[in-house]
């Protein structure tokens, strides 16, 4: 028996030094993106500075986030550090999930991040997750084929109608150029962050005032048939497996004459070790139609931690290491200034390094600062996001009903058949939860 | 045995089943030529990427680089070794209780254990998560053993009862006769004629938990993830990723692969769940 | 032979591995059906209230339930289908006298040591892609327009990548009931001037009837809740034409967090497998008994 004490005495005191002496080992989980795996890469010189140690967790974007998600919302503890979406960002801080990270210190400087950016992410004015990168959406193309065809750029934001036009010209796919790659892979987070504001451009919206659906309606309607009809003439073949990644690689390869989707692809395109067209792409405003209003997306990468993480403290240091100014410029220095993570911080676009290695730097912020998700719909409605909806039921409807386009996509059912599907699911839906009485 | 066949359909034979062979073969060949290939070079036209191209391991470093590979082959190889020995240990007496001492029930209960299997994992994850959560057990290996050792020991039941059975009762009768125990009847009787089935039995299941993706990827983080939530980072990376694809696909199945080829013999004898008589 | 004695003894072996495996299917299980009975999203916290059946309510009337179970049958049965007939015909060819018949069975299995979610990702990237995939490439250096498989023939798509992991244990177990066919009596018949297509009919295919009922018992167990294969290639789309049974209640619990609704999926899923085991149980009895 009194060996047994001694021993839990010793224990006791090794325990004790050992959380004294020995440093913190934190669980993160991230996201297979580019920018991520730089960080991954410089992690090592915070681990060195700190002592603590970093365990990657690296998951593909929806094994990522259904992983996240369900051991945040059974409070399971596996991670300390989780990077999370501009969607996921208020809605987990709201319900208390989430540390709040208003108190990195004064080195942090909450004022150089973006205003737009800083809101999005947070929730009754506390700040619940820290921009890694920001994005907004506009349209890539291929400068060497609009001048051989001989289109001229309107000074003005164009409309959707003149877009399809210009695609048809360019389409040439004998000689392995697509019009136009879109993402057609079914997802919220996919196909419908094209579709969304393509919908808003049209004139449509989720939900009207009492969080009625409005997917029937001719505004929908008039938008998926533009977009089934775009991709079916000048789109590659296979569109309903393209995500990002995937029209990355493809307008990276020189296969797509004109390609909208996020700004923050921009330093891959732009970039000659990345990409064959670096030097034959520029860019212009993702197009309108009826209205200008919530035409370009707004999205941030953010890291946050759970209020399940036993090592906040740790994990705050890493937070205010990996979204520092200082790590914007280490990134600079050591990846090239064209990889620098985007759209967060002011001290960035102040940067003439960045900006003369980024052409697409003014662009991209005035698109970051134009997105508005609280007025994004020509209508009003009760929601906030541009391509998202601000609830937690969004998850599942615009799951679905990305499901339900890509079959029209794939002629599989008739347009007006996907969004009756689509209706009919978010009625269910809403009444489910209870908005709908 | 052998039937007298002429040289030429020999040839014949071997011609075609050579091409079908190849056929089955070819993705697991197609990905270890590509795993070589830089990214640019293995997006090309199947005849330019095998005669028009150099070679080069960078995907490899590149994989390494990202992801420590062997911490991830480890836990392959524990959780799949240690749930298979684990599931052995428990249905080791079943399976010899079931065929040697059937009562009228066996056939059911056999049955019972088959059906277990048919649950679909995705319906029983949030109740396992939060059970795994307060015993503590969320990305351990010693859960992850727990779980493969139950989703399988169904199939290691099922395996060794029907090549326990085929032991003719006859051999342990005499044994009982000459006044050996229990004990000694299993030892030195039953194990020596049981082996090749429990090799068999083991590599199936070895073969089995190594490539269970589900539980392997949701109950793991970052200590006992195993080789499926390595390839889980390289599913839909951005920009070109055939060859680090192929590269990380070529890490995370060689092992078993090896294994399979070096132990098809042992594989293929107990592989008969009492399909032949 | 059985004594009392033995008798207890045995059921002291049994008795580990049933309660084993009694925990595993109850726990999970009883709580499964509790949280069914309950309003219970992982994002909305909360209390969890009582609200009776209306998750299975909300389940059957799932538009997307009656295409899960109609695709859950047509990938069982499509792939049960090629692995049986291909994998017999494989196993009439292995069964041949051939050179290097060692290196030939090795390639041929091959592809049953590939992970799930690897074979997936190289079908989807390395073959089935229209643009850069083998068999694009294939069709557009023939001048036909590349399939596009995975929006065209998507169901058919995932019958094929899962027959291919399949079909070498289908041949492998066909392989070894044929090898111990009786010679003798096949040359006999031969010798009576049987032709090929009756020898076949009559002689070795009832007696690879009792290993054909194993191929279709243990792959229909694995079949029918495959699910790695979809979440990489298709996601259950375009539409709902992937989505088999296990996908759908996927999509509800851990797609739209929805437990409530994804355990009452989960019973209901239950309930259906223990219908197929009871289905094949009576089709095992008569072909395994004796």
């Amino acid at each position: 028996m009194k060996l047994k004490s001694a021993l839990y005495a010793v224990s006791a005191l090794v325990s004790v030094t050992a959380t004294a002496t020995i440093a913190e080992e934190l669980t993160i989980a991230t996201v297979n993106n580019s920018d991520m795996i730089i960080m991954q890469k410089l992690s090592p010189q915070w681990e060195e500075a700190t002592g603590n140690t970093l365990n990657w967790v690296v998951l593909e974007e929806n094994v990522l986030r259904q992983r996240v998600t369900t051991d945040i919302a059974t409070d399971g503890g596996s991670f300390d550090i989780v990077t999370i979406g501009a969607y996921e960002a208020p809605i987990w801080g709201a319900q208390d999930w989430l540390v709040g990270l208003d108190d990195l210190g004064d080195d942090y400087d909450y004022d150089d991040i973006f205003e737009p950016v800083r809101n999005g992410l947070s929730a009754d004015g506390t700040l619940y997750a820290v921009p890694f990168y920001a994005e907004s959406s506009f349209t890539f193309y291929r400068k060497d084929l609009f001048d051989a065809a001989g289109i001229e750029l309107p000074d003005e934001q164009m409309t959707y109608d003149d877009f399809a036009e210009i695609v048809a010209q360019l389409h040439d796919p004998d000689n392995g150029v697509f019009g136009t790659c879109q993402r057609g892979k079914a997802g919220w987070g996919e196909n419908m962050a094209f579709v969304g504001p393509l919908v808003n451009a049209f004139g449509g919206k989720w939900f009207d005032m009492d969080w009625n659906p409005t997917i029937d309606s001719p505004e929908w309607n008039a938008a998926i048939t533009y977009y089934v009809d775009l991709m079916n003439n000048y789109g590659p073949p296979g569109a309903t497996a393209n995500g990002h990644n995937e029209n990355r690689a493809l307008f990276a390869d020189g296969k797509c004459a004109t390609w909208v989707d996020a700004t923050s692809a921009a330093g891959y395109i732009f970039n000659p070790s990345e990409s064959s067209v670096a030097d034959k792409t520029d860019f212009f405003q993702a197009p309108k139609q009826v209205t200008d209003k919530g035409t370009g997306w707004f999205w941030a990468w953010a890291l946050a931690i759970p209020t399940s993480s036993k090592n906040q403290d740790a994990a705050k240091d890493f937070l205010a290491w990996a979204t520092s100014k200082e790590y914007v410029e280490l990134v600079g220095e050591s990846e090239g200034w064209v990889a620098a993570p985007p759209g967060t911080r002011k001290s960035t676009y102040a940067n003439e390094a960045y900006l003369e290695a980024a052409p697409f730097a003014e662009t991209v912020e005035n698109s970051i600062l134009a997105a508005n998700p609280a007025d994004a719909t020509k209508d009003p409605v009760p929601y906030t996001g541009v391509q998202f909806v601000a609830i937690p039921e969004f998850q599942g409807i615009g799951n679905y009903v990305g499901q339900q386009i890509s079959a029209a996509l794939a002629g599989q059912q008739t347009v007006d058949e996907a969004l009756a599907n689509s209706q009919r699911f978010a009625e269910r839906e809403m009444t489910k939860a209870g908005y709908i009485k | 045995m052998a039937r007298a066949v002429t040289p030429s359909r020999k040839a014949f034979t071997t011609v075609v089943a050579g091409l079908l062979g190849l056929m089955m073969f070819f993705p697991v060949l197609w990905i270890f030529i590509l795993s070589f290939k830089s990214e640019g070079d293995a997006i090309k036209a199947p005849m330019e990427i095998l005669f028009n191209t150099g070679w080069t391991t960078e995907s490899y470093g590149a994989v390494q680089e990202r992801s420590d590979y062997f911490k991830h082959f480890w836990n392959s190889v524990i959780i799949s070794v240690g749930s298979t020995v684990l599931g052995l240990a428990v249905a080791i007496p079943a399976a010899w209780a079931m065929a040697f001492v059937p009562g009228k029930r066996t056939k059911d209960v056999l049955m019972w254990m088959l059906s277990t299997k048919m649950l679909p994992p995705v319906g029983v994850l949030v109740p396992i998560y939060l059970i795994f959560r307060d015993l503590g057990l969320l990305d351990s290996r010693v859960g992850l053993v727990f779980v493969l050792m139950m989703i399988n020991l169904p199939i290691i039941i099922w395996m060794l009862y029907t090549y326990f059975r085929e032991i003719p009762g006859e051999i342990l009768e005499a044994a009982r006769m000459d006044g050996a125990s229990l004990r000694n009847e299993v030892i030195y009787v039953l194990t020596p004629m049981a082996v090749p089935g429990m090799a068999s039995t083991m590599l199936l299941n070895v073969i089995l938990a190594w490539n269970e993706a589900f539980w392997t990827l949701n109950l793991t983080a970052a200590n006992a993830a195993p080789l499926t939530a390595f390839i889980a980072s390289y599913s839909s990376p951005e920009g070109l990723f055939y060859a680090k694809l192929s590269a990380a696909s070529v890490m995370a199945i060689a092992p078993i692969l090896i294994m399979g080829w070096f132990s098809q013999k042992q594989l293929v004898r107990g592989l008969t769940f009492g399909a032949v008589k | 032979m059985a004594t009392k004695a033995s008798r207890a003894a045995a059921r002291l072996m049994i008795s580990p591995s049933v309660l084993l495996l009694l925990g595993w299917m109850i726990v999970p299980l009883s709580m499964t059906l509790y949280f069914s009975f309950l309003r219970y999203n992982l994002i909305m916290p909360g209390d969890n209230p009582f609200v009776g059946w209306e998750n299975y309510y909300w389940f059957f009337t799932d538009p997307s339930f009656k295409d899960a179970m109609i695709n859950t049958l047509l990938l069982v049965g499509g792939v049960l289908l090629i692995t049986v007939i291909g994998g017999t015909l494989f196993a009439l060819l292995l069964d041949q006298p051939m050179w290097g018949q060692g290196i030939i069975r090795i390639m041929v299995i091959a592809p049953f040591f590939v992970m799930p979610t690897v074979s997936g990702l190289v079908w989807k990237n390395m073959f089935m892609n229209p643009v850069n995939g083998i068999f694009g490439h294939l069709a557009s250096s023939l001048g036909l327009q590349p399939l596009d498989f995975f929006s065209q023939i998507p169901l058919l798509s995932i019958i094929l990548i899962v027959s291919w992991q399949w079909l070498p244990f289908a041949t492998l177990i066909l392989l070894t009931a044929l090898q111990s066919l009786d010679q003798e009596q096949l040359e006999a018949a031969e010798m009576d001037g049987a032709s090929w297509a009756s020898r076949f009919w009559y002689i070795m295919l009832p007696h690879l009837a009792r290993a054909i009922t194993v191929v279709i018992l243990i792959q229909t167990i694995f079949l029918l809740s495959i699910f790695a294969e979809i979440l990489v290639t298709t996601n259950g789309g375009p539409g709902t034409a992937t989505t088999n049974l296990t996908y759908l209640i996927y999509v509800s619990s851990l797609l739209q967090y929805d437990v409530g609704m994804g355990s009452a999926g989960g019973v209901i899923a239950i309930i259906l497998a223990n219908i197929v085991a009871i289905f094949l149980m009576r089709m095992i009895g008569k072909n395994l008994d004796a």
